[in-house]
């Protein structure tokens, strides 16, 4: 048998690397550092930067770029020898001939890959005495801010967007001396994962807009933490300063984001200074006035006093943390109330399993799949980030893939084989081709979106998409290929914990138009609000005064997701903490804390008095949340499917889910950023706001 | 189709092009055709320069080609901007391309440079002359060095130019004219001037 490995030596370290790899993976194996700019082991080699020159033994007797250089068995690299040195400080001057000396004036500076690799491979001056090059500005929308003097031509932002975020706008046009970087045409790129070229820039070419000139790295904070804005659950580094959240940026997940984040939680940031609530606010005499928290709490307490539990109702927001959805929960039980809600679309979820809701292929296991087919979901605008894992599957094997759904743009061709529920039924009865393509596959998936979900027929469309994943073979011992794509950061937690109507209950429709005397929202804001009872009195518990902040009647301030700890479930099922970066404005209060409060203050206090015990309750609620960030994969070893009558569906064709992506939740609607990308972006909106 | 000079709205490959491109995509592999690019980018230049009389690549007509040969628009932009022989800006009905190059510099090629700027009223390089019929351009070796100094114009080489047979080309431009190209001097390809200066003896006739 062919061995599959070749036995590299990296300056007299013996390495064993797979054949295939390159001789910079392999001076990575054998804990060698190799300096490069181009090389980006997402991307494709280009090879052209020249930085991470070695000296191969045996190979011709000149320095070779090892990031395109494959391993051969018994090769011998030295990665320090006088000629690899003398190399590299070669190239580095050529590559300092034009690149200015404005590291001061640099948002780049001290986390620039040329600014370290100069001073650890360089030479201390330059022979260069030439007048610079300047090259004109790019123009690259909202998000990325351009200074295309300092760009070295690594070509990285090129084949990010070719590649990995599936739009090719970027090119280098012209050449030589005048060759540029940019789109040629002015446009604004037209990415949801923009913002990642200002990581995978070495330089400081391109940088983050809104973050100009605003903080050097060594004064932040860093704190870890999770993205809410959509339910991908990215993993986040949230860098502050005092009291202030500047910038985030994504950490290193393999199973969910690998490197990248999208723009959505990227910018929305600067959201989170603005239209804060920060302190307590009662409505007297139909005007709401500045109030203390035991004047705010008097309030309630005085509308509860001798109300039935039956006309008490809750809903939990979209960005809410476990933690705080359990609190609420324990206090409506203890105020008699089983009219509970996490589903402000009205988006029918069938809890009785919990593969009935979560993306039970899991996003790493896209990068098995071999078939697809997507129902009422646009993954570009949904989850950025699923959305190019499932490209970056579709690149590696051309699988097929099949919409069924309002047309989209999702960056990868999809066959659009209908616009509803009568198309999965056509692939029920084995009408349509593609059912057999599903069939035939060996790891075939399905996803399913919130727009098939939230309609009247809701519970038929889940049932029947289980029906179809079962007959097409996506439900077996070793493979789940039923997916449900959440969109809300909150929900599957929700789901978890069981925040629906009990028994007796009411949904949240059932609460509207009078159905509840009192309501009480956790950072509800995406439902219809003029469509509460005149007469119900609104709690609104939140950060941002967004529509249910302006229909309450008592405002609770609380924190945002980088003011707490939270606990985040995200569409996997993956249970994640984010850590609290920074102290909610003013007189805001962590959630749970202010509901724990509450319940002292009427006279039945929630068994927790700090977060630890609150967690313990938790896991004693559903035992998933006591595993922290892992994701257990569990087979469909049940195949019993969701309740719902498959024959119910209706013909009515499913519409797109998110009108505007850089607009869903009280926190980017509060951003400028994303005000400016929704006028680039999506001017339809704009215009249909006003 | 606009005016010469101005940017068009929009491009269109007409009959004439139409029946080149079918050619065109023929000698490339199947399921290739972004191979055709380079002279779908030619065709279209082509077609600006009989049509607006101004032969030169608008970026709508890059967007078209990208259409045509299936690649994002920016993969043709890249192209049509690393090839000097695309013209990316509107140029005049002749395009004067000048070698300043070592070889063609050394034999005079400065002198053709002024005779043009004379002739025309161009001072820059890229400039277009006030009443639209030229264009000059500094380009790098044209493979005519044997003949320096040449003058390129459109498609044709003018070879062995000095300041008075530039004028008097262009001169016969403007008149409408379009003088035979290759060697002003006379010269045979790149044999000597004045006929052949060794194997004189011999006869290359053909046999009787």
């Amino acid at each position: 048998m062919a061995k599959n490995t070749a036995k590299v030596t990296v300056d007299g370290i013996e390495v064993e690397v797979p054949n295939g790899s390159n001789v910079l993976q392999a001076c990575e194996a054998a804990g060698k550092e190799v300096p490069r700019f181009c090389y980006h082991e997402r991307l494709t080699v280009a090879g052209n930067c020249r930085m991470c020159l070695v000296e191969i033994e045996k190979a011709p007797p000149k320095p070779w770029a090892s990031c395109a250089y494959p391993v051969a068995d018994g090769m011998v690299v030295h990665t320090d020898s006088p000629m690899v040195r003398a190399a590299r400080r070669g190239v580095m001057e050529f590559l300092l001939i034009n690149h200015p000396l404005d590291c001061p004036i640099c948002d780049q500076g001290g986390e620039c890959d040329l600014q370290d690799q100069a001073v650890g491979y360089g030479l201390d001056h330059s022979r260069y005495a030439e007048n610079k090059r300047a090259v004109r500005d790019k123009n690259l929308g909202p998000l990325v801010k351009t200074t295309m003097t300092r760009c070295i031509h690594c070509t990285r932002c090129i084949r990010f967007s070719t590649e990995i975020a599936g739009v090719a706008e970027l090119g280098a046009t012209a050449r030589g001396e005048s060759m540029e970087v940019g789109t040629y045409v002015e446009r604004a790129l037209s990415s949801e994962l923009s913002g990642n070229l200002i990581d995978i820039c070495p330089v400081g070419a391109l940088t983050s807009r809104p973050y100009a000139f605003v903080a050097r790295p060594w004064e932040l904070k860093k704190t870890d933490s999770v993205d809410v804005l959509d339910a991908v659950g990215t993993n986040i580094r949230v860098d502050s300063r005092g009291s202030e959240v500047l910038r985030v940026l994504p950490r290193l997940n393999e199973d969910v984001n690998e490197e990248w984040l999208a723009d959505k939680g990227r910018f929305s940031i600067d959201g989170l200074k603005r239209r804060r609530l920060d302190s307590c606010w009662v409505r007297r005499a139909g005007k709401l006035q500045r109030s203390s928290w035991p004047d705010a709490f008097a309030a309630i307490e005085a509308k509860l006093m001798g109300l039935d539990g039956s006309r008490i109702g809750a809903v939990a927001g979209n960005l809410a943390d476990a933690e705080s959805m359990l609190a609420l929960k324990d206090l409506m039980t203890a105020l008699g109330s089983t009219s509970l809600d996490c589903r402000q679309d009205g988006a029918h979820a069938d809890a009785a399993q919990r593969d009935f809701y979560t993306f039970n292929t899991s996003i790493a296991g896209i990068e098995t799949a071999s078939a697809l087919l997507i129902i009422g979901s646009n993954p570009r605008h949904e989850a950025p980030l699923i959305n190019a894992r499932i490209r970056k599957r579709w690149l590696q094997t051309h699988m097929p893939i099949a919409l069924i759904g309002p047309e989209a743009n999702l960056t990868y061709d999809a066959e659009r084989i209908g616009d509803g529920p009568e198309a999965i039924a056509a692939l029920l009865r084995g009408r349509h081709r593609f059912a057999d393509t599903l069939t035939k596959a060996t790891k075939p998936m399905l996803i399913l979106g919130q727009a098939a979900l939230a309609r009247p027929d809701g519970a038929a469309v889940l049932a029947a998409c289980w029906k179809l994943a079962a007959a097409t073979g996506m439900l077996s011992p070793e493979w789940h290929g039923f997916n449900v794509l959440q969109t809300a950061a909150a929900r599957v937690g929700a789901l978890d914990l069981g925040f629906l109507p009990g028994q007796g209950g009411k949904k949240l429709a059932g609460m509207l138009r009078g159905g509840v005397d009192v309501l009480w929202l956790l950072g509800a804001d995406e439902f219809d609000t003029a469509a509460i009872g005149p007469d119900t009195f609104v709690i609104y518990q939140g950060s941002h005064g967004d529509r249910g902040a302006a229909r309450a009647d008592v405002i609770l301030p609380a924190a945002a997701y980088t003011e707490k700890n939270g606990t985040y479930v995200n569409t996997e099922g993956r249970v994640q903490r984010g850590m609290l970066a920074v102290y909610p404005p003013g007189e805001a209060r962590e959630d749970w804390k202010i509901l724990r409060a509450f319940s002292a203050y009427v006279g039945c206090p929630l068994p927790y008095d700090d977060i630890d015990a609150l967690r313990a309750r938790l896991e004693q609620v559903n035992p998933v949340f006591a595993r922290i960030d892992a994701l257990p994969r569990f087979p469909a070893s049940d195949r019993h499917g969701p309740a719902g009558d498959p024959d119910c569906m209706q013909a009515d064709a499913f519409t797109p889910w998110i009108a505007n992506y850089y607009q869903t939740d009280p926190i980017s609607r509060a951003s400028p950023t994303m005000a400016e990308c929704t006028r680039v972006h999506a001017p339809a909106t704009v215009q249909a706001a006003e | 189709m606009a005016r010469q000079g101005a940017a068009p709205d929009s491009f269109s490959f007409d009959a004439e092009s139409e029946a080149r491109i079918a050619v065109i995509f023929a000698k490339y592999p199947a399921g290739q055709p972004a191979s055709a690019m380079l002279p779908l980018l030619d065709l279209a230049q082509r077609q600006m320069g009989r049509v607006t009389g101004s032969a030169w690549v608008p970026i709508v007509a890059m967007d078209e080609i990208a259409r045509r040969v299936g690649v994002a628009p920016i993969r043709v932009y890249e192209v049509a901007t690393f090839y000097l022989m695309f013209n990316t800006s509107p140029v005049g009905k002749y395009h004067l391309q000048v070698c300043t190059t070592t070889p063609c510099w050394l034999r005079g090629s400065e002198e053709v440079v002024h005779a043009c700027r004379r002739a025309t009223g161009i001072k820059d390089w890229k400039e277009t002359s006030a009443d639209g019929m030229f264009t000059m351009t500094e380009v790098e070796c044209l493979g005519a060095c044997v003949n320096a100094p040449v003058l390129q114009v459109n498609d044709d080489f003018y070879e062995d130019m000095d300041a008075e047979s530039t004028e008097r080309l262009l001169a016969a431009l403007k008149r409408g004219e379009t003088p035979p190209p290759g060697s002003v001097k006379g010269r045979q390809t790149s044999a000597p001037e004045g006929g052949p200066a060794t194997l004189t003896s011999l006869s290359f006739e053909p046999a009787e």
